[in-house]
């Protein structure tokens, strides 16, 4: 149908960069600028494909586009190699086509930088994958595959309790998933006894009749993978060790990429293959939410530790996103989609922000930082951006998805809504808190001398900076994008349950037609 | 071919001389053969046969029954599966597979002990000679179809193994695991017989095919005979595939058997055993599966959680890797419970898999032992990658792929078992082994952080970027406390894998050279694991199409 074989491409050529650069890597005669240029070069093309994928959309076509579908085993096993995109999958291609390349360029001049370089190319390869498969074995594949670069690239150059961290986040994850393998399986072989036929697709699958207890099992197999990858509360042990004991590109892309594999996973695959089981179970993931907004901006407050702070406020950030996709409203799980990519952004910028600060005074222990501002007023400013943009400030990304997910919630959930909102003001406390002990207050002898953003820090600030001013001033395209395949999504979750929104939310705000 | 099938005589009272079908068991055949012409060989010249001569003969050898076996496999194709030799045995898609396999193992095994015996300067082809009648057993195993061929080939392959585990009559340790092989193998072996005496005094035959429509003809009122005997034929397999709680032998033999011997008896044992255990189970026992699915379903619980769970306390490596096997063992008899055609195909998927990913990981094994090949302690492999990038790289990708790592056999292989389990109604033992395989993925990934993360100055041999460092340097994340941050990795996985401090000092680990067949044959296991998974449609149908002749 396409000429171009876009989805093919997005997945294919980071995975080809890493394999080059492995390969590259076992001659130690070439040089170390060489592959760096090969990475970020692979990289940057990568960005240039998602790109051309989003112009190549339709915008107001709620389907999934660009479908590619191949034979991948032979009929015996029946995976298909069936890519596609649709208006929730696209922007989460687009952010990880953003990431990486800015993690890249940071993690330059890391000891063995080319084995560094093959395995962020190759998380981004699994990460595509993982956004754009509709077949539920090449998913699960990708799905799996990003465990290893994380963990290699956790437990090869991480922070002092690395070891520990990359083991328990391995474990927390793999377990999750050997879950949802079974269930996979077992939701193909009930199919498989309909339908005459053994296929992993999606599509065919979302046809297959349950039981409605077999239908809660198997959500519930599904979603352990995603919970533990969201992290959703109670299962976010993991994730606090090893966004602390990563280096700080990983931390970006665990947060900023890996966490949203969780949320796109219930998105995606539990909405669309069973929802009976999914507005049954609502009530208890919204209550397991709400305590995660709490509980993750409460623990943030008790951190002395920045990168525990940006760690805990992520949890809380997931919980709205979980807010707004059990909310099962079409502003709800717009607010999700968005949030997904904002907050993305933001904490990728967090991350990002701390690194800078780690790598100019060797901690990021609050109490051992004070007035950062007056040597670095570029960086200061930087922060306070994405601070008021993670704090909910109207006029940046955070207010334009967080309104969404609350009013979304508040049509059909009206009090989880209502507890929710106190997250928001707690985020606002430790933020603003944090911000006085590190930027204000006299500096020490140490803060006074540091260097503020060079040149080609800034240039990795800058594209994270500039769209979370613009999504927050304008996101009418990107919600022009998300709301038909949202409002698809909705109403194949109301023709299954029977059960329908409020039409308040049918006529709400954000680009409804 | 098929009128003289037709007109196989049976029991006349007259000793009657079979029709015999020589390409239904060329292949062992050619293997004993060959084994019994490089030991003339060996005889016939004055000073001890040079090990390559040894090498290229077994490489010869298994190479041509492989080619054979292709021809099996189009004569399947077109004449379709047939029993030959008055229905001993059979030659199906199946027994092909495994004629393959094991062939190809034998080809692998020779490539990897032809760098093992130079470098411990053993001389003589009497190893190949032994590989080679082993092999012939395991082969023999697989296209049995009477009891007394599976118990000749059960000998066959075991006799030979005990003596190639004290091969190396220099090491102790191997003469010590030899004996207990042995002891162990014969008291199972006898087991075994007791087995067929008593299936035959139930049914009347040893024959499987004729079991099979005793069985499906005959309602036994008291079937005690029957499942008394059905259990001992159990045990007997389940000591040679290692399953738990028929394991106790594997752990030491493993580690003292000469590395090269473990990966061969890992895959090639293994591999005949599982196949005769399918034939037996689906082709003759089939009517009365109720009755066995439960002992199996609780053999594959017991290898999966003992297997993974064990593997952890372990620091020799060979005992690591013995463990893993029984964990593995463990999956391959999720298809054989499932009792269907898919779970076959899917347990010979598995077979495939885990020989090419078993003889990989012990050829890098038997390169890291040095020479004695005693050397197997889990602190030999910190930071591998460092010194020897391209093995380090290898055995990572083997024991990830034993993992169950995306886009390897190893997890195409898991996939199928698990979900042959499922089809099977057996969910909860799909999650068991799913819960196990994450307990697996664990141990296995300790030697990879070792290797990867163990390495105590990357940085500072890290070649520098060209350019001036001063810009490097503001923008990359690179620790100021970089030297701190070494010194503490060390204690890191000490704390990890809670192990005492090696000491340090004593020999340095250096680069280890790795014989050039050795190296092929790693690359080679490494290279069907790889292009395979992620490439799989040829092997997944292979196996599919080979299925028993007895089942659907």
């Amino acid at each position: 149908m396409h000429t171009v074989p876009f989805l093919t491409l997005l997945i294919v050529l980071p995975a080809a960069g890493a394999l080059a650069l492995g390969l590259l890597g076992l001659d130690r005669r070439v040089s170390g600028d060489l592959s760096d240029a090969i990475g970020i070069g692979v990289s940057l093309a990568t960005l240039v494909i998602a790109v051309a994928t989003m112009v190549a959309m339709k915008v107001s076509f709620g389907g999934y586009q660009l479908v590619s579908d191949h034979a991948y085993t032979g009929v015996t096993l029946g995976v298909r190699w069936f890519l596609g995109i649709d208006g929730i999958s696209v922007f989460l291609v687009l952010l990880a086509a953003v990431l990486f390349p800015l993690a890249l360029i940071l993690g330059r001049g890391r000891a063995n930088s080319r084995a560094y370089f093959a395995w962020i190319l190759l998380l981004e390869a699994a990460v595509m994958g993982s956004f754009l498969s509709l077949d539920l074995i090449v998913f699960f594949f990708m799905f799996e595959l990003t465990l290893v670069p994380s963990y290699f690239i956790i437990a090869g150059w991480g922070h002092d309790r690395r070891a520990y961290a990359a083991i328990k986040f391995f474990l927390y994850t793999f377990l999750g998933s050997a879950f949802l393998l079974v269930g996979i399986l077992a939701l193909a072989f009930i199919h498989q006894g309909q339908a005459h036929v053994l296929t992993f697709s999606l599509v065919a699958l979302a046809q297959t009749h349950l039981a409605s207890s077999t239908e809660i099992l198997l959500f519930l197999a599904f979603t352990a993978a995603f919970a533990v990858k969201a992290p959703l509360f109670p299962f976010h042990t993991w994730s606090p060790d090893a966004y602390t004991e990563a280096p700080e590109e990983g931390s970006v892309i665990l947060s900023g990429l890996l966490a949203k594999l969780g949320t796109y996973g219930i998105i995606r695959f539990d909405l669309n293959l069973f929802p009976h089981a999914t507005h049954r179970l609502a009530p208890i993931f919204l209550t397991l939410a709400v305590i995660g907004i709490l509980y993750g901006a409460i623990v943030a407050c008790a951190q002395r530790d920045l990168k525990r702070l940006v760690a805990y406020s992520s949890l809380a950030q997931i919980g709205f996103i979980a807010l707004g996709t059990f909310a099962l409203s079409t502003q709800g799980l717009a607010g999700a989609v968005l949030l997904m990519l904002n907050h993305g952004l933001i904490v990728g910028a967090l991350f990002i922000l701390v690194g800078f600060i780690y790598q100019r005074r060797g901690t990021w222990q609050a109490n051992e930082l004070r007035g950062l501002q007056k040597a670095a007023p570029l960086m200061a400013g930087v922060f306070t951006v994405v601070m008021m943009a993670s704090i909910g400030v109207p006029g940046l990304n955070g207010f334009v998805s967080e309104f969404l997910v609350l009013s979304g919630t508040f049509i059909t959930h009206r009090w989880w809504a209502v507890v929710a909102v106190l997250g928001v003001i707690v985020a606002a406390i430790y933020l603003l808190w944090a911000y006085q002990q590190v930027f204000q207050r006299e500096p020490g002898v140490e803060d006074a001398t540091i260097k503020d953003l060079v040149h080609l820090e800034r240039l990795v600030v800058a594209p994270l900076i500039i769209l979370i001013v613009f999504l927050g001033i304008y996101p009418k395209p990107v919600l022009d994008r998300i709301n038909p395949s949202v409002n698809q999504l909705i109403a194949h979750v109301e023709t299954a349950t029977g059960h329908s929104q409020p039409s308040v939310a049918t006529q709400g705000v954000g680009g409804q037609p | 071919m098929i009128a003289s099938l037709l007109a196989t005589p049976v029991n006349t009272g007259k000793l009657v001389v079979p029709h015999i079908r020589y390409l239904s068991i060329l292949p062992p055949m050619i293997m004993i053969g060959g084994a019994v012409l490089l030991l003339a060989l060996a005889s016939l010249v004055s000073r001890p046969l040079r090990v390559r001569v040894g090498t290229w003969g077994t490489v010869l050898i298994s190479g041509t029954a492989l080619g054979i076996s292709l021809w099996q496999w189009t004569d399947v194709g077109d004449h379709g599966a047939h029993t030959y030799v008055a229905h001993a045995v059979v030659m199906d898609g199946f027994s092909v597979l495994i004629t393959m396999l094991i062939s190809a193992a034998m080809l692998v095994t020779a490539l990897v002990a032809d760098g093992y015996l130079n470098r411990e300067g053993v001389e003589g082809s009497e190893f190949y000679v032994l590989a080679l009648v082993s092999a012939s057993g395991a082969m023999l195993m697989g296209m049995a179809n009477d009891l007394i061929i599976v118990f000749l080939g059960l000998e066959i392959l075991s006799i030979a193994l005990y003596v190639l585990t004290a091969y190396n009559h220099r090491r102790g340790a191997s003469g010590e695991a030899a004996l207990k092989y042995f002891l162990l193998g014969g008291f199972s072996s006898a087991i075994f017989v007791y087995g067929i005496a008593l299936t035959y005094g139930a049914t009347g035959s040893t024959n499987l095919t004729q079991i099979a429509d005793f069985l499906a003809k005959n309602v036994l009122l008291t079937d005690g005979l029957l499942l008394a005997g059905v259990s001992l034929l159990l045990v007997g397999f389940g000591f040679k595939v290692a399953a738990v709680p028929f394991h106790m032998w594997t752990p030491d033999v493993y580690q003292g058997a000469p590395s090269p011997v473990t990966g061969f008896m890992a895959a090639v044992a293994k591999a005949g055993a599982f196949a005769a255990l399918l034939r037996v189970l689906l082709s003759s026992f089939g009517v009365i599966s109720s009755d066995w699915r439960p002992i199996i379903f609780g053999m594959a619980v017991l290898s999966l959680v003992l297997g993974s769970v064990l593997a952890l306390r372990q620091r020799d490596v060979k005992r690591m890797l013995a463990y893993s096997s029984i964990n593995h063992a463990g999956f391959i008899l999720l298809g054989v419970e499932s009792a269907r055609a898919s779970g076959v195909s899917a347990s010979l998927y598995y077979l495939f898999a885990y020989t090419f990913m078993t003889i990989g990981s012990f050829a890098i094994v038997t390169v890291l032992g040095r020479e004695g090949d005693g050397d197997h302690d889990l602190t030999r492999y910190r930071g591998l990658a460092r010194r020897q990038p391209v093995l380090a790289l290898a055995f990572a990708v083997l024991l990830l792929a034993q993992a169950g790592a995306p886009f390897t056999t190893g997890l195409w292989a898991k996939l199928q078992v698990v979900f042959a389990a499922i089809s099977g109604g057996s969910v909860p033992l799909a999650v068991i082994a799913m819960v196990t395989a994450v307990i697996a993925g664990y141990f296995y990934l300790r030697v990879a952080v070792l290797m990867y993360a163990g390495g105590d100055d990357a940085r500072a041999d890290a070649p520098q970027p060209a350019g001036s460092p001063e810009p490097h340097a503001m923008i990359s994340f690179a620790s100021p406390e970089g030297a701190h941050a070494n010194v503490t990795t060390i204690n890191d996985e000490l704390l990890m894998t809670g192990e005492a401090p090696a000491p340090f000092g004593e020999d340095l680990p250096s680069v280890l050279p790795v014989p050039a067949l050795t190296g092929v044959a790693i690359g080679l296991c490494v290279g069907v694991t790889v292009v395979f998974g992620v490439w799989p449609s040829p092997l997944v149908d292979f196996a599919h199409q080979a299925s028993l002749l007895f089942l659907g």
